[in-house]
């Protein structure tokens, strides 16, 4: 199924026609329905918007297995000490009491496209107008040798916040003195691209408090990545002699890890370490394949303008999931494309204005106490990809103040885009 | 009205004349000078008061932090009656109102124990709150606190000021603004921006879009916004309760 002209005539129209066409009812069933899967950036977002901004005339069906929302973003935050687990959960329960979503709490197991429905785990059947898939991310199985998901409890991928994020600090905390963190870092593209070198930050200012001789080392198939030299400068003001940076041409390829005996074969050699801490390669989140939308890679490609799949118009795919261009996959940017996927949808169900589409994202990252940095840009939709038009990044040498700025900064965002969100 | 009112007034009234006028008249109250050189003539005020990393009340209250401080609020200082009384009118002390009072205290607060002739040449003035300000809110802060404000960011054409926008196409566009800022105007670490002055808002942004301001998101943010666009949020955010 492709997109059809009439469609993408549709997403460019101009908002006058939009604004006095009649209003659009659902196929059949009373007011169009909106069926959204996964609570996290984009979608709790999307949902908010939608039910906000439609007064009612949307009926917004919100599906997540999980009761409390613990973000990803900021999950170092809480390995470093500087949040607590608690501050970082959410619930849906404003979502549903004042904005009039019916949050489903289930897994969805299956999309029907030709009937347009989505199915749960629990047995139910719900039908939509429109889809939003905003699932984050899954794992590539076999990326890692010797690791598969079995293991996560051995060897932490903590790439989903939560549990995992719990289990993570708790096994550093447990470090005998002078121990090894081995991290094998993702290649790209994946959730959040400073933030496996944001944790190794956070993890040594740990370790440097409670267990000074420890080391870390990271094992990385990229050859550079995000806000490097920002890292590894304060890497060797805070952390000197802490971390080792090992990239593959350096060292060879990971061949395996060996989650019962805690080593790493690396290069021919074997290293053992105390915590291991595997970021396998990523994909879109497992319902996106289901729906038959991801592409060979394993992401969902998008039409930049509205979001929509480019296999179904009727779908739309956010965040981590989308396959859209320049974009990293970020909460802020999951957020930043529900907005525009939300009037692009309300548009197309209710006849609302639909207004030009613009993205951005900013990522903040901390490196030790008040030490923040961070990186944006703002985007715009060609017909080929979400293009990156402008950007910034923190630069080395910054003075303490504008550095604490920043991190202080990043705590209001987090209360900001949780706001956003949840309501 | 007080004494103290109508000099903020006239201070405010010449700001604003200023401002659609930018190559005319004196130094304006509310233009930032040389900090250097406002450190140099603050030899004068040393004899009474402090500024600076750990300064503390003398004969006169610290300074530091002074802009926006309500009159005669700083803990553990004895205030005359006068300066009290002025504070409890709703004497903050900010660019204009520190002019004011240096030029000639006893002007603008009655009995105050401000034993100073006053500084009548209005550059100096200039000078010593550009010196004072460093120790107060930094031009980086958003929405700026009035003392921070700088003439610079008024030099703006009538005619962007005069658009009026249409706040459904700004309540869209918020989106962006909402990811960080709270629209319940909560100011922490992200400063709050609701129901802030459509004209006020409208110079700050476009001083962000012109590079005039730092702030690198921001810069970014209004960057790519055109005219209608920030009239357009201007609007809705001065209507957002």
């Amino acid at each position: 199924m492709s997109l059809s002209r009439r469609s993408i005539l549709k997403g460019a129209a101009t908002t006058a026609a939009l604004s006095v066409a009649p209003m659009i009812m659902g196929a059949s069933h009373g007011k169009p329905k909106v069926v959204v899967v996964g609570g996290g950036a984009g979608g709790a977002t999307v949902a908010r918007y939608l039910a906000k901004d439609s007064k009612g005339a949307l009926d917004v069906t919100l599906i997540e297995p999980t009761r409390t929302y613990f973000s990803c973003f900021f999950s170092n935050l809480y390995l470093g000490g500087f949040r607590t687990l608690e501050s970082l959960g959410h619930t849906y329960g404003k979502l549903a009491s004042e904005y009039g979503i019916n949050v489903v709490h289930d897994w969805a197991v299956g999309v029907d496209r030709d009937k347009k429905t989505v199915s749960l785990a629990g047995g139910a059947s719900l039908p939509y107008d429109r889809l939003v898939l905003s699932p984050g991310i899954d794992f590539v199985d076999g990326s890692v040798p010797g690791w598969d998901l079995s293991h996560q409890n051995r060897m932490p991928h903590a790439y989903k916040g939560g549990s995992q994020t719990e289990l993570l600090k708790a096994q550093v905390e447990a470090m005998r003195p002078g121990g090894v963190f081995a991290m094998v870092a993702p290649p790209n593209p994946y959730r959040c691209p400073p933030g496996p070198y944001e944790r190794v930050s956070m993890v040594a200012h740990m370790l440097k408090e409670n267990n000074p001789k420890a080391k870390i080392l990271i094992f990385d198939p990229k050859k550079k990545f995000s806000k490097q030299g920002l890292f590894q400068a304060g890497w060797e003001n805070s952390y000197p002699g802490m971390i080792d940076w090992l990239d593959s041409e350096f060292t060879g390829a990971l061949e395996e890890v060996r989650p019962h005996s805690m080593e790493l074969v690396v290069g021919g050699e074997v290293t053992k370490a105390d915590v291991v801490n595997v970021i396998p390669a990523m994909k879109a989140g497992r319902i996106a394949e289901l729906a038959a939308i991801t592409n060979d890679k394993g992401w969902a490609p998008v039409v930049p303008a509205t979001l929509q799949s480019r296999e179904d118009e009727n779908i739309h795919v956010l965040g981590d999931s989308a396959h859209q261009g320049d974009m990293p996959k970020s909460g802020f940017s999951a957020n930043s494309q529900a907005k525009v996927a939300a009037n692009a949808i309300r548009g197309a169900l209710t006849g609302s204005k639909v207004f030009p589409a613009k993205f951005a994202n900013t990522c903040w990252s901390l490196i030790g106490t008040n030490n923040g940095v961070k990186v944006g840009a703002a985007y715009e939709a060609t017909a080929e990809k979400i293009a990156k038009t402008s950007g910034f990044i923190s630069q080395n040498g910054e003075d303490a103040a504008l550095r604490k700025q920043t991190y202080e900064e990043s705590i209001g965002w987090y209360a900001g885009i949780s706001k956003d969100m949840f309501g | 009205m007080s004494v103290w009112t109508a000099r903020i007034i006239k201070a405010v009234s010449l700001a604003v004349m200023l401002a659609v006028s930018p190559a005319s008249g004196p130094v304006a109250a509310s233009e930032i000078g040389d900090a250097k050189t406002g450190a140099r003539l603050f030899q004068v005020c040393k004899a009474c008061h402090r500024v600076g990393k750990e300064a503390r009340n003398a004969v006169g209250p610290h300074l530091n932090g002074v802009f926006g401080r309500v009159a005669g609020s700083v803990e553990a200082f004895r205030y005359s009656e006068g300066l009290i009384r002025a504070g409890a009118d709703g004497l903050i002390w900010t660019a204009d109102s520190l002019d004011a009072y240096l030029e000639n205290p006893k002007s603008l607060v009655s009995r105050t124990r401000m034993n100073f002739i006053g500084m009548p040449s209005a550059e100096d003035r200039s000078h010593v709150i550009a010196y004072l300000r460093d120790f107060s809110d930094k031009p980086s802060d958003i929405p700026e606190a009035e003392p921070t404000s700088t003439a610079t960011d008024h030099a703006l054409d009538p005619a962007i000021l005069a658009i009026v926008g249409d706040p459904d196409y700004g309540e869209y566009l918020s989106g962006e603004c909402l990811t960080c800022h709270q629209a319940g105007g909560l100011d922490e670490g992200i400063p709050a921006i609701t129901g802030w002055p459509r004209e006020d808002f409208v110079v700050a942004m476009h001083a962000y879009k012109k590079e005039i301001r730092a702030h690198p998101v921001m810069r970014m943010m209004a960057g790519r916004l055109s005219d209608e666009e920030i009239a357009g949020l201007a609007a809705y955010f001065e209507g957002l309760e």
